[in-house]
């Protein structure tokens, strides 16, 4: 049970975004295989432009003249009326977005150091062919993957902590993901033993492997935690709605919601005439969107193959 | 190197061998293991409060004991089939139609030889799946009011507007398409490693013997990653009754519960709302046996006519 063995050969691992090597040159390929590639393009294309639509839908909406855009329907592909900012300054003039940002903030910088440092300590460890408790240890972790206890215990558990209302309670619980501590055990062993035994010789420790050897040779399967543990915490809202009660401790999502799904914008809207108001609603949720997803939409297209490359090392075995 | 200790020592002393050896790793370890301990193994105790009537002053240990009382009362009361019916038909949707797409984007995008484009389909169908469920939802609301763009093209076929969230026969559909919206191209990431993975001389082989690419994909492609294939279903059968209960409780509301309440929404509601912490406890277990019971049995099918097993 310890182990989560995804049978791929060694040698393809590296290059997931490496083609099969199939065309032969000289052979002319089939009509048929022709039309077929023709409607794969043409499938392929289509999802990227239904997977990229909506979010350039909100970034075009968000610029938009709001009066022109509750006027408009259908597809909006360029900038509808006088190209406006007038809905990012409601937004980042909002007191709430701006503390709501604070307050992710603080999460992140709590949580990522801690989640990543501790997850690390774990994946040595569990890495160290000599551990004579590897395989027990390894079940006690898995075992947390398939079966949990719920969600009710959690919670009587941390209000039991008294971390009700305390940001720690979106951190804590949450501190290690079994899977990333596979990911990165995996990518641990991929270490040379050799490394570590010289610096035994040298009557080097565990904590002296871990910190001078291990970890800097690690920087990229750090990266993808740091990525992986962000991307959550950013995104994270549900236990954030559980556990903070205190409007002025709210993570970003929980603002979110109340604009996008509870639909309510009066907080948005103080200072706003009547007819303005109306007017800004749906650009001010568009900007709202386009706030809060920019920094995972700026960093993601340079850091995408190290997102992936975390699937990659997970899968192998774990 | 150091080694284990043999085989030959007592177990006293071979325990005793293996700490002082394993000293420094068994501090390091300490933080690991003190967090499951808190956060999943007191939690997993805890759950024992399914069988007690919790007060919040004894805990989880001094609550006294109540025997199945939640249990049948969960199975007596009216929401009960309500619920599994949502829970079971939702996810068998959102298996029959989101378990084979990334299968399917990973092999059309395995036919791609224009590395710019299959790149760039790749960057972009990733994308969705770092976006945060509010926003996801936030985008489905506002994609779907009668205002919206799904409406303005129902205007232009020749339908009426209708708020779709507001209406229950739309729910699963607007569940299962933005599931799949948000994860097919990260699914695909490990059909792709492993497509990369099959031996291109089993290309050259087949096509020697006259297969031509469809053929190749049926004899070469799909066996090759079927291993895999397995172990992900295995692995998602095991989920079967918890699903994506956070999209749920963004998305619903109560005039869509009919068809859009499941089990998990059910403990959220019971449990944190209304504060009956046996009686979601109850409810919270029942979900997470019936999934587990699941997981086990998908792994010995799987085992039994495949030979491919999570353990």
């Amino acid at each position: 049970m310890s182990t989560l063995i995804l049978p791929f050969r060694k040698k393809g691992l590296s290059g997931a975004t490496g083609s099969v090597p199939l065309k032969s040159k000289g052979i002319k390929e089939s009509k048929g295989y022709m039309t077929f590639q023709f409607f794969n393009y043409l499938m392929l294309a289509s999802l990227a432009f239904l997977t990229l639509y909506p979010m350039w839908h909100v970034l075009i909406g968000s610029v938009s003249d709001g009066r022109a855009l509750m006027r408009h329907s259908g597809f909006l592909l360029l900038p509808i009326g006088e190209v406006t900012l007038n809905a990012y300054r409601a937004v980042l003039q909002n007191p709430n977005i701006a503390m709501g940002y604070r307050n992710t903030l603080y999460i992140l910088t709590v949580g990522i150091p801690l989640q990543v440092f501790v997850t690390s300590l774990g994946a040595y460890v569990l890495s160290r062919k000599t551990f004579g408790l590897r395989n027990a240890v390894m079940f006690f972790i898995a075992f947390t993957m398939f079966f949990q206890g719920g969600m009710i215990p959690m919670f009587l558990l941390v209000r039991d902590l008294g971390l009700m209302n305390n940001l720690l309670a979106v951190v804590l619980p949450f501190a290690v993901n079994a899977f990333n501590l596979i990911i990165m055990r995996t990518s641990f062993q991929a270490i040379p033993e050799s490394l570590e035994e010289s610096a035994r010789m040298d009557g080097a420790g565990h904590f002296t492997v871990y910190a001078r050897i291990v970890m800097p040779l690690s920087k990229a399967v750090i990266a993808v935690m740091v990525l992986y543990y962000g991307v959550g915490l950013w995104n994270g809202w549900f236990w954030a709605s559980v556990f903070i009660r205190n409007r002025s401790l709210f993570p970003l999502q929980l603002i979110l919601r109340e604009i996008l799904i509870i639909n309510d914008l009066s907080s948005m809207t103080q200072g706003v005439s009547g007819d303005d108001m109306v007017s800004l609603t749906e650009s001010i949720r568009y900007a709202t969107i386009i706030v809060s997803t920019l920094p995972i939409l700026t960093v993601y297209p340079f850091l995408q193959k190290y997102f992936a490359s975390g699937v990659m090392i997970g899968a192998i075995k774990g | 190197m150091r080694k284990k200790p043999p085989r030959s020592m007592s177990l006293p002393s071979r325990v005793k061998t293996g700490f002082l050896r394993d000293k420094e790793l068994l501090l390091m370890l300490v933080p690991v293991v003190a967090y499951f301990f808190v956060f999943h193994y007191i939690p997993m105790y805890g759950a024992t409060i399914a069988f007690r009537n919790y007060s919040p002053a004894r805990g989880f240990a001094g609550s006294p004991w109540v025997g199945f009382v939640h249990f049948t009362r969960f199975f007596r009361s009216v929401y009960f089939e309500r619920l599994m019916v949502n829970t079971i038909l939702l996810n068998v949707l959102a298996l029959v139609f989101g378990f084979p797409a990334p299968i399917i984007l990973a092999l059309l995008l395995n036919e791609i030889k224009t590395k710019w484009f299959k790149n760039s389909v790749q960057t972009i169908t990733y994308l969705p799946h770092f976006i945060s469920l509010v926003v996801i939802v936030g985008l489905l609301r506002e994609f779907t009011i009668t205002s919206g763009l799904v409406n303005d093209i129902r205007v232009f076929l020749g339908f009426r507007r209708i708020p779709m969230l507001q209406l229950p026969e739309y729910f699963r559909t607007l569940y299962v398409a933005s599931e799949i919206w948000q994860t097919i191209g990260w699914n695909s990431i490990i059909y792709l490693a492993a497509l990369s993975g099959v031996d291109s001389q089993l290309y050259e082989a087949a096509r020697i013997d006259g297969a031509n690419r469809w053929k190749q994909t049926l004899h070469v492609t799909l066996p090759g990653i079927q291993s895999t294939i397995i172990i992900l279903l295995i692995l998602r059968m095991g989920r079967m009754f918890t699903i994506g209960f956070e999209k749920i409780i963004l998305m619903y509301n109560p005039s869509t519960y009919s068809v859009a309440d499941v089990i998990s929404t059910f403990v959220y509601r019971s449990g944190l709302l209304e504060m009956n912490f046996s009686f979601s406890t109850a409810v919270g277990l029942f979900n997470s046996v019936l999934n587990f019971a699941m997981l086990l049995l998908a792994n010995r099918l799987s085992k039994r006519y495949s030979e491919t097993s999570l353990w």
